[in-house]
């Protein structure tokens, strides 16, 4: 009987706890972007902070060989020439992309996503090229490769080492909801295999799933948009996030989806400070 | 003649089985298609669908236009059980994310 009692009030003071550690989830981005950080460079002393955009090149030694062979001719190489021809081509309008962006398009992508605070939304790259199309009579691209890829693999190539610089404003309450729904789908476990982005990206970077490394978190926008072997091609940040769902057999939401465009805005805040390195090249 | 009397007789009482085993299962199978596919629009309204689900939707719709019902049924089942879990998954990790968050 007193054993009985004791294991109750032994599984309440647990079951107190786990509310509370609950309770206690309503962190600001700054103190999320602290522990974020530390957690990362605790668990990895010998990675430089730089090199967290590298993915799992900076992880593993033999496989970060590999990948500096295979940069002597990139396998982005063509989406790169592309991308540069489809930024610099003339609308029918006459204008280009150039007169969409800020400093004409060129070394910004390390601002994005930001939230517009006239829309109340978060405006990441792909939908800012997308919108540039529309508002001069265009076409908008698919979201997931193809010319998508091949303009923001420019535009994060005209950016490389420039560090992440996404603001969240102070005095909007739309803006840090966002953040903090982009900070719930990443932790937030779905799909028939019961895994969240954080069961890989958090809990296992380095290690291996199948015959592949895992990414940390810390810096995985940054290489973004990518040449993915697995895909025989590019892919976008969309692609991206759509295919961790299948994976894990969730049905994935449509491309740019605002809960994508959340976690897009949470994890490039994360990476306040790491050089884009895009566009990257992954197994 | 008895014989021959028997078998007939015995092949129309099969026959009256099968159908009537024929008709019970695809009311069966509808109303079970229909509980399912109720409880994965549930899920995408949470949105958190799972590809298995959708799978075995398909899987039973394709058994039922070839008329296996027992196939279809089963596969009905399947999805609605697959659904709920979903739907018990968004439930239970609108809290329990928090308990992930790297602090």
């Amino acid at each position: 009987m007193m054993r009985g009692f004791a294991l109750l009030v032994a599984l309440g003071m647990l079951a107190g706890s786990q509310l509370a550690r609950a309770e206690t989830a309503a962190t600001s981005p700054e103190q999320d972007f602290k522990a974020f950080r530390k957690y990362f460079t605790d668990k990895f002393p010998k990675v430089q902070l730089d090199d967290f955009a590298n993915g799992p090149y900076s992880m593993n030694e033999g496989l970060r060989k590999q990948w500096i062979e295979k940069e002597v001719f990139p396998p982005y190489d063509f989406a790169l020439d592309k991308g540069k021809e489809l930024f610099e081509k003339p609308f029918k309008n006459g204008k280009t992309f150039a007169d969409c962006f800020e400093n004409k398009g060129i070394g910004v992508r390390q601002n994005y996503p930001y939230f517009d605070e006239k829309t109340n939304e978060v405006i990441t790259l792909e939908v800012a090229v997308n919108q540039c199309l529309e508002k001069n009579g265009e076409k908008p691209y698919n979201y997931m490769k193809d010319d998508m890829a091949a303009v923001t693999a420019y535009m994060a190539f005209t950016s490389r080492g420039k560090p992440f610089d996404i603001k969240i404003p102070k005095d909007n309450p739309k803006a840090l909801e966002a953040y903090q729904k982009g900070k719930q789908y990443f932790y937030q476990r779905r799909g028939q295999f019961n895994f969240s982005c954080a069961s890989c990206h958090v809990q296992a970077p380095g290690e291996h799933i199948r015959a592949e490394i895992l990414a940390p978190a810390l810096g995985i926008m940054n290489a973004l948009p990518i040449y993915r072997s697995e895909w025989g091609g590019m892919g976008t940040t969309s692609r991206r996030l759509t295919s961790c769902n299948s994976q894990v057999r969730g049905v994935p939401l449509k491309p740019q989806d605002p809960e994508y465009r959340d976690v897009e805005y949470y994890l490039s805040y994360m990476a306040n400070g790491i050089p884009i390195s895009g566009p990257g090249a992954r197994p | 003649m008895r014989i021959m009397t028997s078998i007939v007789a015995g092949a129309a009482v099969l026959m009256a089985l099968t159908s009537a085993h024929a008709a019970e299962t695809a009311d069966t199978f509808k109303a079970a298609y229909e509980k399912a596919e109720a409880a994965n629009k549930k899920a995408g309204e949470l949105r958190n669908q799972w590809t298995t689900t959708a799978a075995a939707l398909k899987a039973a719709k394709k058994a039922a236009d070839e008329g296996n019902f027992d196939v279809a049924t089963s596969q009905a089942k399947h999805a609605e059980a697959l659904a709920n879990a979903s739907i018990a998954q968004t439930e239970r990790e609108d809290k329990l994310w928090q308990n992930a968050v790297i602090r």
